[in-house]
């Protein structure tokens, strides 16, 4: 009787899951993301994909961000594209330009009859990944900002109350000057430096990076990024590495293991390393928002985002393309962006997700996390603060890295790097305008 | 005179050269003809269209000062790693040869750097130096010397050039030590008689019959630091600080692969096509004059 029973349910199973099997349509997502994030991203697709039995959604992890923009753009070329394909925000402008080779969020959304509203996203966010017109080309996925860590402990044993204001770079200056005389290692060190020393620095200060709006008007844009503002703060940033105030870890997030570890006394990062440094840390810490120097007309404006963003691929069936409006508009339902937000430390990218973790009393439990939402929609975003656009971008920070290291080693000065770096930039800038044309 | 070999008609030669001729032509003239091809125009990412713009890309390249520094990146890099690799695989090789016990478990140990991949060989001596957990570098602190690869260019390309050698030691060691067996004994012995000690000997005798391993080697490891070496570098510096060590085929891939400029990556690659040729011609013609076989 029970042998029976099971067979029955056995069998009833696998016809039902052979049924499900024929009617779901696979949408193929390829994402960047290892780790804890990955683990994340599985989570979310896996709660999609139960949550209905019309589509299937495969993610597959294809490496890091450039990788995963590549894997696209060679199966694209192959015929074996993606229908969701994450791109960093540096990569921007090369899907922008192939206009071939998407299609437009806001077009899948309303062939597919799905209600979308643009305006459900933070205006930031949104701003990045938007045309002039106000159209969603990608869908804002994962969105950070930069902010400042400090190590706590580390400031207290120089001397250095805890609560003392760092927002300003004067500030951060006496607190670096008190960690060295404490003969502090590490005071300061920084992921990402063009984005959060060049990049962040010149919107938050109110001063263009690039002309043409930073280029969301136009392919003839050329740099801008030697000017006196942000001239000024790398050469401070400069002479603070040869006192061994701020310590060059790398072009990427390096600094981030020695701040984790208790090594760095401060810490300039992304709002987004705060899962791993709330794991990792056994230190009181403590997140504060991005320095500005004070003095500067404008300054603190707002940041910009970095992270990515979902793009819809050409050359699928329409069947396929109702099930990535379906997926889209799950991932960015309240419910999924507020956990989302919570556990990662990125940006709400929808006003209401953030309302939620508000109501939820996460802020409150966590201080500090809000900091990042304050910081990149106090103020409305100016052209200089809108955000970048700009092809061939990758290489460009390539660029800039160099230039940086060459500050920081004291074999340019500041000015020279800059200036060497608009040069060198703007031929790049001139091939991707005339590879778009 | 050399031994020729007469067949009668076209059919067998032909149909005897086809399969190399077969695998040249998928393997090498086609790629190139493709890069050759590629060199003429911007073609966007997606290779939705592409703008012709004759010579352009080499245009482009050869006004830039960070190109053509790096030729001098490369030649530094491959004369350095043909160097480091082959002087010491030479040297273990004499050792190896003069072994009479445990010969066997020696040069198997020498052999196995080889097995490890050129990125895990980098990932590998990443680890020894890096400026934070490395072991080598702490050494190096407590010896007052501040080690850091990431900002110092020379220390970047002591690093690379190292760890390119390092597997490449084993490579050479196993064709010197075959070499160094099949000198004959009698000579040796013949100058031992007339009273020439080890090194007089190795000099005059051993050295000049292995010249034809030693051009082989040569011909070989200058072409794996053109080629090969990309992985170490790519996971130990990306070709930083300021593009210290960025050589010629690391560009290749960095600008195609990374910056989507796939117009520019070919003609570098039709660069390197024309640089490589040219050094084989000259390997051939003037340094294998003087090797006796």
């Amino acid at each position: 009787m029970f042998k029976n029973l099971t067979k029955t349910l056995l069998a009833g199973s696998v016809l039902l899951s052979a049924t499900a099997a024929m009617a779901e349509t696979e949408v193929q997502f390829w994402h960047a993301f290892t780790g804890r994030l990955g683990e994340l991203v599985a989570e979310q697709v896996e709660t999609f994909n139960s949550s209905q039995s019309d589509y299937k959604v495969v993610a597959s992890h294809k490496g890091n961000y450039s990788e995963t923009l590549n894997a696209g753009i060679a199966a694209f070329r192959a015929g074996e594209q993606p229908h969701v394909l994450m791109v960093f925000e540096v990569g921007t402008a090369t899907m922008m330009g192939a206009k071939g080779a998407i299609k437009p969020v806001y077009e899948v959304m309303s062939d597919a009859g799905a209600s979308f509203d643009p305006n459900a996203y933070i205006g930031s966010v949104k701003g990045y990944y938007t045309t002039t017109d106000g159209e969603m080309l990608s869908l804002p996925f994962n969105s950070s900002t930069p902010v400042l860590w400090t190590n706590n402990d580390a400031l207290k044993a120089a001397g250095i109350d805890p609560s003392t204001d760092l927002s300003t770079w004067q500030q951060v200056g006496e607190a670096l000057d008190k960690l060295k005389a404490s003969g502090h290692e590490c005071p300061l060190t920084t992921a990402w430096q063009s984005w959060i020393h060049l990049e962040n620095m010149s919107a938050y200060h109110n001063v263009p990076f690039a002309t043409k709006d930073n280029g969301f008007a136009g392919l003839d844009t050329e740099l801008s990024m030697n000017g006196p503002v942000q001239v000024k703060h790398l050469q401070t940033m400069g002479d603070w590495a040869k006192d061994g105030k701020f310590i060059y870890k790398g072009r990427r997030n390096e600094g981030g293991a020695d701040f984790r570890a208790g090594s760095c006394a401060m810490f300039t990062e992304s709002s987004a390393g705060y899962a791993g440094i709330k794991k990792e840390a056994q230190f009181d810490f403590s997140v504060r928002p991005l320095p500005y120097w004070e003095g500067v007309e404008g300054a603190p404006q707002n940041t910009i985002i970095g992270g990515a963003s979902l793009w819809v691929m050409q050359g699928h069936e329409s069947e396929e393309y109702k099930g990535v409006a379906d997926f889209l508009n799950f991932l960015s339902s309240t419910e999924i962006q507020a956990k989302w937000h919570q556990n990662t430390g990125y940006l709400p990218i929808t006003a209401a997700a953030g309302d939620k973790t508000r109501l939820d009393g996460f802020y409150e439990d966590n201080p500090g996390t809000d900091i990042a939402v304050i910081q990149m929609t106090a103020k409305a975003p100016t052209a200089n603060s809108k955000g970048l656009r700009l092809g061939s971008f990758d290489q460009i920070r390539g660029i800039i890295d160099e230039e940086l290291e060459a500050i920081w080693s004291g074999d340019k000065s500041a000015q020279e790097a800059m200036d060497s770096a608009v040069e060198r930039g703007n031929k790049l800038l001139r091939r991707f305008e005339q590879a778009s044309r | 005179m050399e031994k020729r070999v007469t067949f009668r008609g076209w059919g067998l030669p032909l149909l005897l050269v086809f399969p190399q001729i077969l695998i040249s032509g998928v393997f090498f003239f086609y790629p190139a003809a493709q890069a050759i091809w590629q060199s003429l125009f911007i073609p966007d990412p997606f290779g939705l269209s592409a703008q012709f713009v004759g010579l352009g890309n080499f245009e482009f390249l050869f006004s830039d000062r960070f190109y053509r520094s790096s030729f001098i990146t490369t030649a530094v890099f491959s004369t350095l790693v043909t160097l480091v690799s082959m002087v010491p695989a030479l040297f273990l090789a004499v050792l190896a040869d003069r072994l009479i016990k445990g010969a066997g478990t020696y040069r198997t140990m020498l052999i196995w750097p080889y097995a490890v991949a050129p990125a895990v060989a980098g990932v590998l001596w990443l680890f020894m130096f890096n400026t934070r957990v490395g072991v080598v570098s702490w050494y190096l602190a407590q010896l007052a010397y501040d080690w850091n690869h990431v900002l110092n260019d020379g220390e970047a390309m002591g690093l690379v050039v190292v760890a390119s050698a390092w597997g490449r030691i084993s490579y050479n060691f196993l064709f010197f030590f075959a070499a160094l067996q099949s000198v004959p004994k009698s000579v040796i012995e013949a100058a031992a008689i007339d009273g020439a000690r080890f090194w007089k000997r190795f000099f005059t005798i051993v050295l000049p019959l292995l010249s034809p391993t030693t051009f082989f080697l040569l011909v070989v490891n200058i072409v794996y630091s053109f080629f090969e070496t990309f992985g170490v570098i790519h996971t130990i510096t990306a070709g930083g600080p300021q593009q210290a060590t960025t050589i010629l085929v690391y560009k290749v891939f960095s600008d195609g692969f990374v910056g989507q400029d796939l117009g520019s990556s070919a003609a570098q690659s039709v660069v390197l096509l024309v640089v490589v040729g040219a050094l084989t011609v000259i390997q051939f013609k003037y340094v294998e004059k003087r090797v006796h076989y």
